[in-house]
């Protein structure tokens, strides 16, 4: 069985450095008695690929905002190793959240540009960006011109620009189709092989995180935890083979179980 | 079998892509069509039942009349304009530069927000023919005096509207500004400024209607004094002269300026937002 439990990815840990960045005993209430998030710990180690699973309303979001310094932990600490800095970070929402009166190279550009780098200094950078996610060919188009998952891809673009050392996504793609999903899961994880960053990814779906990630973080709604952590053992670079493996259907069981687990059922 | 049946919808979409086109030219004829029929219809009315009550040219003047006084006396009349133009034009732009300074002031510090906006309602909500005789008794120049009474009345649509558009940036944007460690000065230059151009230029449209509305007020009230007479002052004499035929050139010539004003603005606002905003973005059909 290439499935594990908790124990077994803390003693990888032990063969790793310091992780990147850890959780320790992380709570967040809202208003005095809506406990989102109750007692989370996790550490991010250089290279994961983390999936935060869960029912709605169980934290994630609340978890991935805590993590970006967007809110702050009602109890427990966030530690970053070696301090945190504006570039080590790269955020993909649900929505692609782009400026719309921006082209999008000069979205691209946004990260840079809020450090004071001139768009001609970085327009490298930028380029190498848009190649990564295959949109080369629309620097100058406006968003609205381009297709639900073409603005996710600007918006990917834009989070790895700066080389963060960390990406968080949340539900990046959810709203779109099932094939087209498909594609940017591909897309991510060549992405991904190319750059070598460590991602935080939020999703729904068991299919997707166990394409995805090297570790699922399972979660359980009211109060908002972590029930379980399920770590993919299969080897990357992953594709259309992986989706349709064996191993990749007795994964996608197990953490359905887990799941069920945490809805309670 | 099967070819037919395509063979024979094919012209049927065709006929119906056509009626579509036919009904579009009716349209966009009908718009400009339509209230250029009322126009004539109006004046031909208006021309018959001065003539049909025999109503003398100084209490009604037929139209020919009044085309003819624009004519005669377009000198003054263009003069008059110019005036009314300059005072209008000017108190848009303190208008723009007022709202909006006071917009950013309001979104930069709660506490400028709380002190200030009620008495940005006052002074918007208490009637300026009423401020606007006090007004003259303190300030001495006559153009600084008419600048204020316009700006009062076109200054608030812009504050409101730039007010909502800065707070109305997308939220998810605003939280990448802060992973960013944008500073506020960036994220109001970056961010809340694009953000609120189209509620500025929706402002802004109607600020030009009212600027021009408190020109002429400000005119009714002042006198020429030193500014030379502007349109409504032009009114004014010459109701006292009784020639009403000059009265009616120029309010015609007040209501053409109030459109032209309000299709500048359009065509300015068009221009900023066509590359993006849903508003200026042409559906295909
Ligand atoms: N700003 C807030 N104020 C009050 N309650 C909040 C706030 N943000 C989140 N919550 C509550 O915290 C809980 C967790 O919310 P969160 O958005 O983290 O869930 P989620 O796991 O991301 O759900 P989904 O999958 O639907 O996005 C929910 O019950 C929500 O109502
Ligand atoms: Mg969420």
């Amino acid at each position: 069985m290439t499935l594990q439990e908790t124990g077994v990815a803390a003693g990888a840990a032990a063969a790793q450095p310091a992780p990147l960045l850890s959780l320790d005993g992380v709570s967040k209430v809202f208003n005095g008695d809506l406990v989102a998030l109750k007692g989370m710990s996790l550490d991010v180690f250089q290279g994961d690929f983390i999936s935060l699973l869960g029912p709605s309303g169980c934290g994630k979001s609340t978890a991935l905002r805590l993590i970006a310094g967007l809110s702050h932990p009602t109890s427990g600490r966030i530690n970053w190793a070696g301090g945190q800095d504006a570039g080590d970070l790269g955020v993909v929402f649900q929505e692609p959240t782009l400026m719309p009166w921006a082209t999008v190279a000069q979205n691209v550009w946004l990260p840079w540009r809020l450090r004071g780098k001139s768009f001609a200094a970085m327009k490298g950078r930028i380029d190498e960006a848009l190649a990564l996610v295959g949109l080369e060919k629309f620097a100058a188009s406006y968003p609205r011109e381009l297709s639900g998952g073409m603005k996710m891809r600007v918006s990917i673009a834009r989070a790895l620009v700066t080389n963060p050392r960390l990406i968080l996504m949340d539900e990046p793609f959810a709203a779109l189709d099932e094939i087209t999903r498909h594609k940017l899961n591909n897309d991510l994880l060549a992405l991904r092989a190319k750059i070598g960053c460590t991602i935080v990814f939020v999703t729904h779906s068991v299919f997707e995180s166990v394409f995805l990630s090297s570790r699922i973080v399972v979660m359980a709604a009211r109060p908002g935890r972590v029930i379980h952590e399920v770590a993919v053992v299969a080897p990357y670079p992953r594709g259309e083979d992986f989706r349709t493996s064996a191993d990749y259907a007795a994964h996608c069981r197990a953490a359905s179980a887990a799941l069920h687990d945490a809805i309670g059922d | 079998m099967a070819i037919a049946d395509t063979a024979a919808a094919a012209p049927v979409l065709d006929e119906e892509e056509a009626r579509r086109a036919r009904a579009r030219r009716r349209e966009r004829l009908g718009r400009w069509l339509m209230p250029l029929i009322v126009l004539v219809m109006m004046i031909f009315l208006w021309d018959r039942i001065c003539v049909w009550n025999n109503i003398p040219h100084y209490i009604l003047p037929r139209p020919g009349l009044v085309a003819e006084t624009l004519w005669v006396d377009r000198v003054i009349l263009f003069k008059a304009l110019l005036i009314t133009l300059r005072t209008t034009f000017l108190a848009l732009l303190v208008a723009v530069i007022g709202g909006v300074g006071l917009a950013v002031l309001f979104t930069q510090s709660k506490f400028f927000e709380m002190s200030f906006y009620p008495y940005a309602v006052i002074l918007q909500v208490t009637p300026i023919v009423a401020i606007a005789p006090l007004i003259f008794i303190y300030i001495q120049s006559k153009l600084i005096g008419m600048l204020l009474c316009a700006w009062i009345v076109a200054f608030f649509p812009v504050l409101s509207n730039t007010t909502l558009g800065l707070k109305s940036a997308d939220h998810n944007l605003r939280d990448l500004f802060s992973i960013y460690g944008a500073t506020r000065w960036q994220r109001l230059r970056y961010l809340q400024l694009p953000a609120a151009l189209p509620y500025f230029l929706g402002g802004l449209r109607i600020a030009g209607g009212l600027a021009l509305i408190g020109a002429v007020v400000a005119e009714y009230v002042a006198g020429t004094g030193g500014v030379g007479s502007g349109l409504a002052f032009t009114i004014l004499e010459s109701s006292y002269r009784l020639n009403i035929p000059r009265v009616f050139a120029a309010l015609i010539l007040i209501a053409a300026m109030g459109v032209v004003i309000f299709m500048a603005l359009s065509l300015l606002s068009h221009l900023l937002l066509r590359k993006w905003h849903e508003s200026a973005i042409k559906r295909e059909s």
